[in-house]
């Protein structure tokens, strides 16, 4: 009897206590930093000091808009420089892969998200009693200065949003005008997997403002959609523009972009170059975008 | 029907089904045009289309057919088991693994002919893993147990690699290796399978007499005259070649190497060496019609050629079921 008594222990040693040890450990992860901050609870309309972004838009404005130290950590992709135009900035920061275990140990008084920023790890977050604020991406150009100007508001740091807004609706003005004598030639945005950017995206805007018009809308597409290669070919734009593959790790999806058909394509058509930096979220660095694309326009004007 | 007529008859359904592919597309071209275009190259984009995308799309839809039914048939005429299918028993799975690896590596990047021969390789350590575990007889139950275990392996390896990329859009690929499609492939990819699939037919070719006398027994076959050591490594090197090169630029597509051999063993009378022909042919109708229905169905989604071929292939599985409880009771 003893015997077996003992081995039932030994067979129990590996259930429960280790659930509990489990349990214990979540609760006193849960327990550590909430009521420490609960008790300093910094004023509501201070600034807040320590932020994490876990959005590569929200990332790339608070880059650009946060005080010294006041931004702790950006999402993984803020990084990567074909995905974001701060990515040299966001070296010196830690990165987060958007789990909100990560996120709260690093004890933040403000978690910026994007409308669609997994909506289990923001109700976490939430819970655990972090302030979380959501930024919408921007579907077209004039939208940006607001997001600027709310990013500002969010990091308290109006004035140089306020600045960087206004500087960024006189250059959008001065590149609409300089887009008037445009003939419109036709453009056709193509990325990976054959998905084609819609005419309410952000991208066609860019083209738009580029002096474009977009092939998008003979699809029919109005946020986006996969078009397949041939229909694209059948289109026969004036302009394609379409990213490369990466150098590093190979995708079939991208393997379109070199297929022979697009390439025979864009031998006949001008070339235009739209990384995905440039047109993903919402910045002050996609007016660039759109000056390189409108000198394009114009070299294809002068060729015909 | 005879034979012959049997063939003539497979060979025209996959003449039809080529043309069909052909001109049958997302974008509307009227058949006299799409035939200009192909043939003598009247207007650029109708060309560019006909020539660069549909007409390899088409070619490969025969030769990954052809090849996986060819070597299904072989497969389960020399273990005289009809569960053998390259899908069902890993040896798809492990050629996706060698494909990912390569492509993730960066070697076939480096040297185009990396990706079939990489592909090759792990179809030819799954089949290898396969004959070894199943043994000589290829009992059911082993060859199953072993299929499921090797799949599984090389699935998650593959998910792995690719999970692990640096790539964003790798790890949205794991389905094009366990299902396939034949989306935007272009006459790279012909060339790229042409000589292994061509390599592969050959070694299969003579093996035709040599599994018809294996399926009076292993004493008979001997008796008669055949090697079997050298059978079982020619058709392992045929079936890697036909199935890893089919992998490399298809993905791993199932139940055709099942379900073509099925449809066509009752009307060629069972012998392995007319079987592998008419299971060729009948692969390539399988995958040229599965491949059409897709473009039919979603023209714009890319749906996998799994789902089709899993659609017919699976109720066939079901029917080998309810045949062996039948005979069983």
């Amino acid at each position: 009897m003893k015997k077996r008594g003992a081995f039932r222990r030994g067979e129990g040693f590996s259930g429960p206590p280790r659930r509990a040890a489990l349990l214990c450990a979540l609760t006193a992860l849960t327990m550590s930093a909430a009521p420490a901050r609960a008790l300093e609870g910094p004023a509501p309309d201070a600034a807040p000091r320590r932020v994490v972004s876990v959005n590569l838009c929200a990332d790339q404005l608070a880059l650009m808009l946060a005080a010294p130290g006041q931004l702790l950590s950006v999402s993984m992709l803020a990084q990567d420089p074909r995905s974001s135009v701060m990515a040299e900035a966001a070296q010196a920061l830690r990165v987060n892969h958007g789990l909100a275990e990560e996120i709260f140990l690093m004890d933040p008084d403000l978690v910026l998200a994007g409308s669609f920023t997994s909506a289990a790890t923001v109700g976490m977050l939430e819970r655990l009693g972090l302030r979380v604020e959501r930024l919408a991406p921007a579907y077209a150009l004039e939208e940006i200065a607001g997001l600027i100007r709310q990013t500002g508001g969010l990091l308290g740091r109006e004035a140089e949003a306020e600045a960087m807004a206004a500087r960024f609706e006189a250059d959008l003005a001065a590149l609409r005008a300089s887009a008037a004598e445009s003939t419109h030639p036709r453009a056709a945005l193509y990325e990976a997997n054959g998905y084609a950017p819609g005419e309410k995206s952000l991208a066609a805007d860019l083209l738009r403002v580029s002096g474009f018009a977009s092939v998008a809308a003979e699809f029919g597409l109005d946020h986006g959609g996969f078009v397949p290669l041939e229909l694209l070919v059948l289109a026969e734009p004036d302009m394609v523009v379409a990213g490369r593959p990466r150098d590093e790790g190979a995708a079939r999806g991208e393997e379109i972009l070199v297929h022979p058909a697009l390439e025979a394509l864009r031998g006949r058509s001008g070339v235009g170059v739209l990384p995905d930096r440039d047109w993903v979220c919402g910045l002050p660095a996609t007016l660039r975008a759109a000056e390189r694309l409108g000198a394009a326009r114009r070299d294809l004007e002068a060729k015909k | 029907m005879s034979y012959g007529a049997l063939m003539a008859v497979l060979a025209f359904l996959t003449a039809a089904l080529f043309c069909a592919s052909l001109l049958i597309g997302p974008g509307a071209i009227g058949l006299a045009d799409s035939l200009d275009a192909l043939l003598r190259g009247r207007g650029e984009a109708v060309t560019l289309v006909m020539r660069e995308i549909r007409l390899p799309r088409a070619l490969l839809g025969v030769m990954v057919g052809a090849a996986l039914g060819a070597s299904g048939a072989a497969l389960q005429g020399f273990l005289r088991n009809p569960l053998a299918e390259p899908g069902l028993i890993g040896v798809s799975a492990m050629a996706s693994l060698g494909a990912v690896i390569s492509l993730q590596t960066g070697l076939a990047a480096a040297f185009a002919l990396a990706l079939p021969l990489a592909a090759l390789a792990g179809a030819l350590a799954g089949a290898l893993l396969i004959l070894v575990m199943a043994g000589p007889r290829g009992a059911a139950l082993t060859l199953i147990l072993g299929g499921v275990a090797i799949s599984a392996l090389g699935g998650a390896a593959s998910a792995l690699v690719l999970s692990l990329s640096p790539n964003p859009f790798a790890a949205a690929e794991i389905v094009f290796w366990t299902m396939g499609s034949l989306a935007d492939r272009s006459m790279v990819h012909v060339g790229l399978m042409a000589p292994f699939f061509l390599i592969g037919l050959a070694l299969l070719a003579p093996l035709g007499r040599g599994l018809d006398a294996l399926t009076l027994g292993e004493d008979a076959a001997e008796a008669m005259g055949v090697g079997l050591r050298r059978l079982r490594l020619t058709l392992v090197a045929a079936t890697a070649a036909l199935v890893g090169s089919a992998t490399a630029v298809a993905g791993g597509i199932g139940f055709v190497g099942l379900a073509a051999p099925h449809l066509l063993r009752r009307a060629v009378g069972g012998a392995p060496s007319r079987l592998i022909p008419a299971a060729a042919l009948g692969g390539a109708i399988l995958v040229l019609a599965a491949d059409v229905a897709v473009r039919v169905i979603a023209p714009d989604r890319d749906l996998k050629l799994g789902v089709m071929t899993a659609l017919v292939g699976a109720p066939f599985f079901l029917h080998l079921i309810a045949r062996a409880r039948r005979d069983g009771a």
